[in-house]
């Protein structure tokens, strides 16, 4: 534990896969060019080498093929753990995700359960336009059975990726491409996981609550340093488990600052953050001190040319935490 | 006719391929494309060549976002278009600007939707490659592999109801060919007895992933047999096979006798795209292997032994071309991104209330911090 490594994003996902393929034999990763070439942003580099062609292969192109023999390969006892190659492409497995590894557990009455991975790069800010671009983290999270979990860093990313495949249910796993490899940190170089269904406290603060979680992550830190400059104090949480959610960290944090803003790059309509705002009102709303505030995409697809328009940028994050704080 | 007697027609051996290593071809085929076309498609190809070159390297510089070769394939793509009528949609994959410029798409519009900027027709709304040009019967295409297949069936269903005599023609890679919507694309289409052709460019790769990979049959063409519908497996290098294959399909679908699945065997001569690095994963040699069958070379030994095409000739064709090119990428590079305001058009046909609202927040956000 006390090694500690510098890593970026990739190489700390690599990490923990070669981690947990060391240590189980029953694992297995499949995916779209993931084998001998490592996958397009080469997170599963050298595996195949290393644990053979049996253990991480290539598939061939179809991603409801890929989840739905995932499903039948951990029925049978294997471990699979899945690359989707962008998100914006998960869904032709959807139906597969969705009403089939979701509700598997639910609808045998227990008697099986799916313990499975399907990772996916996901969000904008790379200029992939419509389909490199989106985020999808709230149609997973609406599907009761699965897990919904979003690194912000190579830090949170392996830590979270090792406890997502120790995990007895079916994991989605959205990896932020735009901070694969935009940030390194130190990591530890042996096991560790971070739990799921709980949040990091990043920053304490006592004017307002900032939310956020995968990129948006930075975008929250760079606002957060310019609201310091016009006085104000921001505490900062990131979710990380984005389904099952830790709603304590956020209302302990809340009942303290009495504001809160959640940040999200996905379109704003039934997103993460409604749910949040939605419970947070509920539950402390004695507390509170403004309304419950969120920024997100707009409600239009994932554009190209107009991405920074798109993304909640940190200026649009300050000004709205300054109409909070001042409400 | 009956579905099966064409396969075999289609699928007689000595159809796969028709021009010989030489150059030369059976003298009663030449008219398939008569000496001013073949002329005119020997051009584009040379334009094509020129774009990918100089596109590429304005990608390395930075002044293009993404960009995609289709080196070594133009024979399917500008041939396929060739044998069509001009008001036949053509659902694209990705990769087949030549068809584009067969249809005679200007170069501008072409650039401009590459760039994203303010006089693409699509609004800088979409990654390049993601064209769509109604006017030339160029439906928008999508990354998600596959997705257009289904789409030119239900096409070419319209066109029967309706009776536009049009036949629906929608490109894949034979990567793409492994997606469900390949299957029901196929299946479909010959229950509906759609005006449909599937083309599937078989380059040999889909990013770094072998056709062995993507099926353990030896023929893609072959499972159109399991749909009920023609298939056949030409030589993709051999723009008078393609331009046959192509036109005895539409034909064929024109008449009411449904569709056909065609392979054309090719090589994607350059990287995926220009975010790939092919020398990862497959050999040098392979690359070099395959220069002999080069779509370009093949055409231009072709139109040399019809006497037509000198040396000449074909160094004035690279200046036009150059000259076209470097014209094309200075009038586009010139031109603004689209405005801000459009960001939010289009989504629907008129603008929800709750989406105007957050157009004109954003807007106030704008304008006060220019304040
Ligand atoms: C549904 C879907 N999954 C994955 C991708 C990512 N991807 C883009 S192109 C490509 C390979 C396609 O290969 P192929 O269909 O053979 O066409 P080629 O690129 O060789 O022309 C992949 C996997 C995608 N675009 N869509």
């Amino acid at each position: 534990m006390a090694d500690l490594v510098q890593m970026n994003m990739i190489q700390a996902l690599n990490n923990a896969l070669d981690i947990y393929m060391r240590r189980e034999a029953t694992a297995i990763i499949m995916g779209e060019d993931v084998g001998g070439f490592g996958g397009v942003f080469r997170v599963t580099e050298g595996l195949q080498q290393k644990y053979g062609a049996e253990r991480v292969f290539d598939t061939p192109l179809a991603e409801a093929g890929i989840v739905g023999t995932a499903i039948g390969m951990a029925l049978g006892g294997l471990q699979p753990i899945v690359e989707i190659q962008f998100a914006d492409f998960v869904f032709p497995a959807f139906d597969q995700i969705v009403n089939e590894a979701a509700k598997y557990r639910y609808r045998c009455g227990g008697q099986y359960g799916l313990k499975m991975v399907i990772r996916m790069p996901y969000g904008g800010g790379i200029r992939g336009g419509h389909y490199h671009s989106q985020s999808p983290e709230a149609y997973f999270a609406h599907t009761p059975g699965l897990r919904v979990v979003i690194p912000s860093g190579p830090y949170e990313a392996k830590g979270l990726l090792l406890a997502a495949l120790d995990c007895p249910d079916p994991v989605v796993f959205l990896e932020p491409k735009k901070v694969y490899r935009s940030v390194k940190t130190h990591v530890p170089k042996d096991y560790y996981t971070i739990p799921l269904e709980k949040a990091a406290l990043v920053r304490e603060g006592r004017d307002a609550t900032l939310v956020a979680y995968g990129a948006m992550m930075e975008v929250a830190r760079e606002a957060v340093l310019l609201a310091e400059g016009e006085g104000y104090d921001v505490e900062v949480i990131d979710l990380l488990s984005i389904w099952p959610y830790d709603l304590k960290a956020v209302l302990s944090s809340v009942e303290k600052t009495g504001r809160l803003l959640v940040i999200q790059e996905a379109p704003q309509t039934c997103g993460v953050a409604a749910e949040l705002l939605a419970e947070v009102q509920r539950r402390a709303f004695t507390r509170l001190r403004a309304p419950l505030r969120r920024i997100a995409g707009f409600d239009t697809p994932f554009p190209y040319a107009l991405e920074d328009h798109y993304l909640p940028s940190k200026e649009r994050v300050l000004d709205v935490l300054r109409k909070t704080i001042e409400f | 006719m009956g579905q099966a007697s064409c396969l075999e027609a289609l699928m007689t051996p000595k159809l796969r391929s028709i021009l010989n290593a030489d150059g030369s071809c059976a003298e009663e085929l030449r008219d398939l494309v008569p000496d001013s076309d073949l002329l005119a498609i020997l051009r584009i190809i040379l334009l094509n060549r020129v774009m990918d070159r100089r596109l590429m390297t304005l990608q390395r510089q930075g002044r293009l976002g993404f960009y995609m070769t289709s080196t070594g394939e133009e024979a399917v793509t500008v041939g396929a278009a060739y044998a069509l009528r001009e008001d036949d949609p053509i659902f694209l994959s990705y990769r087949e600007v030549g068809s584009l410029l067969w249809r005679k798409v200007p170069l501008n519009a072409i650039m401009n939707q590459l760039i994203g900027n303010a006089q693409d027709l699509n609004k800088g709304r979409q990654m390049p490659f993601h064209y769509c040009f109604r006017e030339h019967h160029i439906p928008s295409v999508s990354s998600p592999v596959g997705t257009q297949l289904p789409h030119a069936c239900g096409f070419g269903y319209a066109a029967r109801i309706l009776k536009t005599s049009q036949v629906a023609l929608a490109f894949c890679g034979e990567g793409a060919a492994s997606e469900g919507d390949f299957h029901t694309a196929l299946n479909f289409s010959g229950v509906l007895n759609a005006q449909t052709i599937f083309l599937i460019r078989n380059n040999g790769y889909a990013i770094s992933t072998p056709e062995s990979v993507q099926t353990k049959a030896c023929s893609l063409a072959s499972r159109a047999e399991g749909y009920g519908i023609a298939g056949v497996r030409i030589d993709g290098t051999d723009l008078l096979m393609v331009v046959r294959a192509v036109r005895d399909a539409a034909e064929r679908a024109r008449g009411g006798g449904g569709p056909a699945l065609i392979e054309a065997l090719t090589y994607r001569m350059g990287a995926h795209s220009s975010a790939d690095d092919p020398t990862r994963y497959r050999p040098e040699e392979e690359m070099r292997q395959w220069e002999k069958l080069d779509a370009l070379a093949r055409v231009r030994l072709h139109a040399k032994w019809r006497g037509i095409w000198t040396d000449t000739e074909e160094e004035s064709a690279w200046a036009d071309a150059e000259k076209a090119v470097s014209q094309m990428i200075s009038e586009c590079e010139r031109l603004p991104p689209p405005p801000v305001e459009s960001l939010f058009d289009d989504v629907y046909e008129r603008m929800p209330a709750v989406l105007r609202t957050q157009k004109e927040e954003y807007l106030r956000f704008l304008r006060d911090r220019k304040r």
